[in-house]
């Protein structure tokens, strides 16, 4: 038993039971044991770094020599290594080579070059000494594509055809460049990848379509033209497991030559934890495991790789320094010279600080792809399983794009074009389905997708309607220019016209080069054309202006000028000035009133002209209201005096104090901050405050009189409290507060004599 | 630069929503011509990257075979699918049909094939 638990008899005690409760303590975490390749970055198994080259062949790799080679040692000997540099590269030290990739005076290239000739287990040893902010500075130089961009996720539980157009409008028109989606039911590929097509055309140009299933359908999908490119191509670290997967390093070099010989885009897969998973990661760490997997892909002539983690991702969280090692995976593809789809596509912990962690750095650096598939779609429609960021955190990531000045690819889309663009690509989808002879879909069917936040708004759907749908897509052997010609037919030319033309530039080959995407424009961008150009500060990408304002401006950004008109929708004909605010009783002109029981509430200059809202939500006559009751509870009169010259809390309630006939007063600013004051006190002293003003209740403003009215009297009250709260009420309500001060600002003037207003409405 | 055509020869301008209307847009008019691949190719090697022109040599011939075959030779080449012998026919026969790249790395995996218990 642990000291922490004999406290309480076997029990941990209140703070570890509180901390156990929290919902990091649901992820499990791993004793570290290379034994079970549970090890992320280096394992006492891993191989010393090697090669002995031999007329110009490689007879020793890694500590292998060539008649021992596994399969995939056998295709990177022969086919991944730049023997001309191999000599120099492998003669680097660890720590030189280390250097050169965070130094901004050794281009981009020159670690290409030097790479090139890396055996795995080098490249594993030089990443492993990188720690997470060189890792970061290295990415930003090393990626492939100096225009950053993001992969969105589109898949729903019901491979509902409309939703999935819907979505995918969305997911485009928030500026993912690429949409992967899948299918909970094999059968209904097809479908999906023809709502997929149609909803991303509807939301915007040039977004590429991949749906991701077993090979052979996938390749007939692409060879259809409905699909654009694909990426669960798998290569793993050992000859066992990559046999258990079914295939081989030839296999799949020559698959990565048929989709390049149908035009399509393609990235293979791989990625920390898979070996581990199948128990067959013979006690090497993941960092090396994965640096095989890369040196493969390189190899086969992929031009890019989609890793950190995937499906492993939690694997490698579990251990020491795993996500370091994740991000190293991504570092490694981009010095290999290939694409980097990066990740972050797996739900990697309950906890939300830690699944920040886990992508924040890659967001930060930036990545061909931040995410192999960001999910836009809520966690229980992501049909690869959630995502480490899924529709719930759009409006976080939004956020975080804005605050550190990063271009993560997306951007704000207003409400009412997310509406259009939904409706316009269900309507679509429902016209092409019925125009062939697919199905047929409900105006209700159309509402409800348009409407949905996920399938669950759907209600009752037919899902036998999307199986028969799918069987006659393939049956019918339908291409591209089927759905073209049907869009065209039922009156949507501009949606048909955007698919031609993106069709016509594939073939154009262009986006076959490493980390092509296409631009809205039907650019594309890759290493080719938009090479990462990156050499320390000053250099590499930046968003242009424009892109930079399309960051900033978040919907929840607000204005001076949005409060002022938010403020107006309060406005009532109440607070008139009755008249200049001298003494009471009619002593008016100077000095303070003259009966003992009279209280002065003092309110900042813009009350009852542009401030009638407190943050609490009440209105400023409602606060007064109260105040003005608790004082006459307790037998007082009052006054309201609007004081001009200040906006300062304090110095208003001693004025305020200094006015009435008790020598007692209170302030009152338009956001809802009050105090108590009395005439002999410095500014800054007071007798009461609440200083939350978000948080104070009518109760509370009602007790506040009360007790102002028990000081004039002579009393001592009990104090009211603060309400408190464990809210980021400064988060919500700073922005606010600095706009109703602006307001407040804009009506002083220094010398200007206070004004007494109206009761009336008030009581 | 030559004018992109499609692998059926029509050039990629030609691809066009009338053409669609006028139903003169087939498969072979989307597929991506070879010489384009070669292009792509060179390209790539000029960019660092001679396995993926490697890459796409292999691909640009490939454009030469249906899709059937192209999934047939795909599962000829999955672990435990075909002898070395069987393997070694077919490098043979796409050698003999000018598929030379495509050809070697079949020819390469039978031999891998036949150390590593990969064959059938």
């Amino acid at each position: 038993m642990t000291a922490e638990h004999s406290a309480t008899g076997g029990r941990p005690v209140g703070r570890v039971r509180f901390m156990d409760a929290q919902r990091v303590n649901l992820d499990g975490f791993a004793v570290e044991d290379a034994g079970l390749g549970l090890v992320a970055m280096r394992s006492p198994y891993d191989p010393e770094p090697g090669l002995v080259i031999r007329d110009g062949r490689v007879v020793e790799m890694d500590g292998v020599p060539e008649d021992r080679f596994d399969s995939l040692d056998a295709y990177i000997a022969r086919h991944g290594l730049d023997l001309a540099v191999a000599q120099e590269a492998m003669g680097l030290s660890d720590v030189a080579f280390a250097r050169m990739l965070v130094s901004p005076d050794v281009p981009r290239s020159e670690i290409v070059r030097l790479t090139a000739g890396a055996t795995p287990a080098k490249l594993a040893r030089v990443l492993a000494l990188l720690r997470p902010p060189e890792l970061c500075q290295a990415m930003t130089k090393m990626r492939a594509r100096r225009t950053p961009s993001n992969q969105a996720h589109v898949t729903n539980r019901l491979d509902d055809p409309l939703l999935l157009a819907a979505d995918a409008a969305t997911a485009a028109a928030f500026g993912f460049r690429e949409v992967e989606t899948t299918v909970p039911v094999l059968a209904d590929a097809p479908s999906n990848a023809v709502a997929c097509l149609i909803g991303a055309a509807a939301g915007a140009q040039g977004v590429l379509i991949q749906c991701s299933v077993e090979e052979a359908l996938e390749l007939e999908l692409g060879m259809r033209g409905l699909t654009s490119y694909a990426e669960t191509v798998s290569l793993y670290g050992t000859e066992q497991v990559f046999t258990d997967g079914d295939d081989t390093p030839w296999s799949k070099a020559f698959l990565t030559s048929a989709y390049a010989s149908r035009g399509m885009k393609m990235r293979v897969s791989s990625g920390a934890g898979a070996e581990v998973l199948m128990a067959g990661a013979d006690g090497k760490s993941m960092l090396y495991l994965e640096s095989r997997c890369v040196a493969l892909a390189r190899a086969i002539g992929a031009q890019g790789v989609q890793n950190g983690g995937i499906d492993g991702a939690s694997v490698a969280a579990a251990v020491p320094c795993g996500l370091r090692e994740l991000m190293a995976e991504n570092l490694m593809v981009m010095m290999r010279n290939l694409e980097s789809c990066s990740g972050n596509d797996a739900l990697m912990s309950e906890s939300d600080m830690r699944r920040t962690s886990r992508t924040l750095p890659i967001v930060l650096a930036g990545s061909d792809f931040m995410f192999s598939g960001f999910g836009s779609i809520q966690r229980y429609d992501n049909m690869f399983g959630p995502s480490n960021f899924n529709a719930e955190d759009i409006d976080d990531f939004l956020a975080m794009q804005r605050d550190w000045g990063v271009d993560g690819g997306l951007r704000t889309v207003a409400a009412g074009r997310i509406a259009e663009l939904r409706r316009e690509a269900a309507q679509m989808c429902r016209a092409v389905y019925q125009h062939l002879g697919l199905a047929d879909f409900t105006d209700d069917h159309v509402e409800r997708a348009v409407d949905a936040a996920g399938s669950k708004d759907l209600g009752e759907t037919d899902t036998l309607a999307v199986v028969s749908a799918a069987q006659a897509i393939r049956d019918g052997a339908l291409t591209v220019v089927d759905v073209v010609a049907a869009l065209d037919e039922t009156g949507y030319e501009a949606a048909a016209e955007r698919i031609v033309a993106m069709t016509a530039q594939r073939l154009a080959g262009d986006y076959l080069q490493t980390s092509a995407i296409f631009d809205e424009r039907l650019r594309v961008l890759s290493l080719v054309t938009d090479p990462n150009d990156y050499a320390g500060p000053g250099t590499g990408f930046e968003p242009s202006p424009e892109r930079q304002a399309e960051i900033d401006a978040i919907r929840q950004a607000r204005g001076v000028e949005d409060l002022r008109a938010e403020q107006a929708t309060a406005a009532v004909p109440l607070l008139a000035v009755a008249g200049p605010a001298g003494g009471g009783d009619g002593a008016r002109g100077g000095g303070p009133g003259l009966d003992p029981r009279e209280v002065v509430i003092g309110v900042s200059p813009a009350v009852g002209r542009d401030v009638w809202r407190c943050l609490s939500g009440l209105t400023v006559p409602e606060v007064l209201a109260e105040l003005l009751a608790g004082l006459e509870e307790e037998g007082c009169t009052a006054r309201v005096v609007r004081f001009n010259d200040t906006v300062d809390l304090g110095r208003i309630g001693l004025a305020a104090a200094r006015l009435a006939g008790s020598g007692i007063g209170i302030g009152l600013q338009g956001k809802g901050t009050a105090l108590i004051h009395r005439r002999d006190l410095a500014p800054l002293a007071n007798l009461e405050l609440y200083s939350v003003a978000p948080a104070v209740t009518p109760e509370l403003y009602r007790l506040l009189g009360a007790n102002a009215a028990r000081h004039a009297k002579g009393g001592t009250p009990d104090p009211a409290r603060n309400p408190y709260t464990d809210e980021a009420i400064e988060a919500r309500y700073h922005t606010t507060v600095i706009a109703l001060m602006a307001l407040e600002r804009a009506w002083v003037k220094p010398g200007a004599p206070p004004e007494e207003l109206s009761l009336d409405g008030l009581r | 630069m030559t004018e992109v055509r499609a692998l059926s020869g029509r050039p990629v301008g030609e691809l066009t929503l009338e053409a669609v209307r006028r139903g003169e847009i087939g498969l072979e008019d989307l597929r991506i011509h070879p010489d384009t691949l070669e292009r792509q190719a060179a390209i790539a090697e000029e960019h660092a990257n001679p396995q993926l022109a490697g890459n796409l040599r292999r691909a640009a011939e490939l454009t030469r075979l249906g899709d059937e075959e192209v999934l047939a030779i795909y599962a000829a080449l999955r672990p435990g699918r075909a002898t070395p012998a069987e393997l070694t026919a077919l490098a043979d026969s796409l050698a003999g049909r000018g598929l030379p790249r495509c050809a070697a790395l079949v020819a390469e995996a039978a031999e891998v094939y036949a150390c590593r218990g990969l064959s059938a």
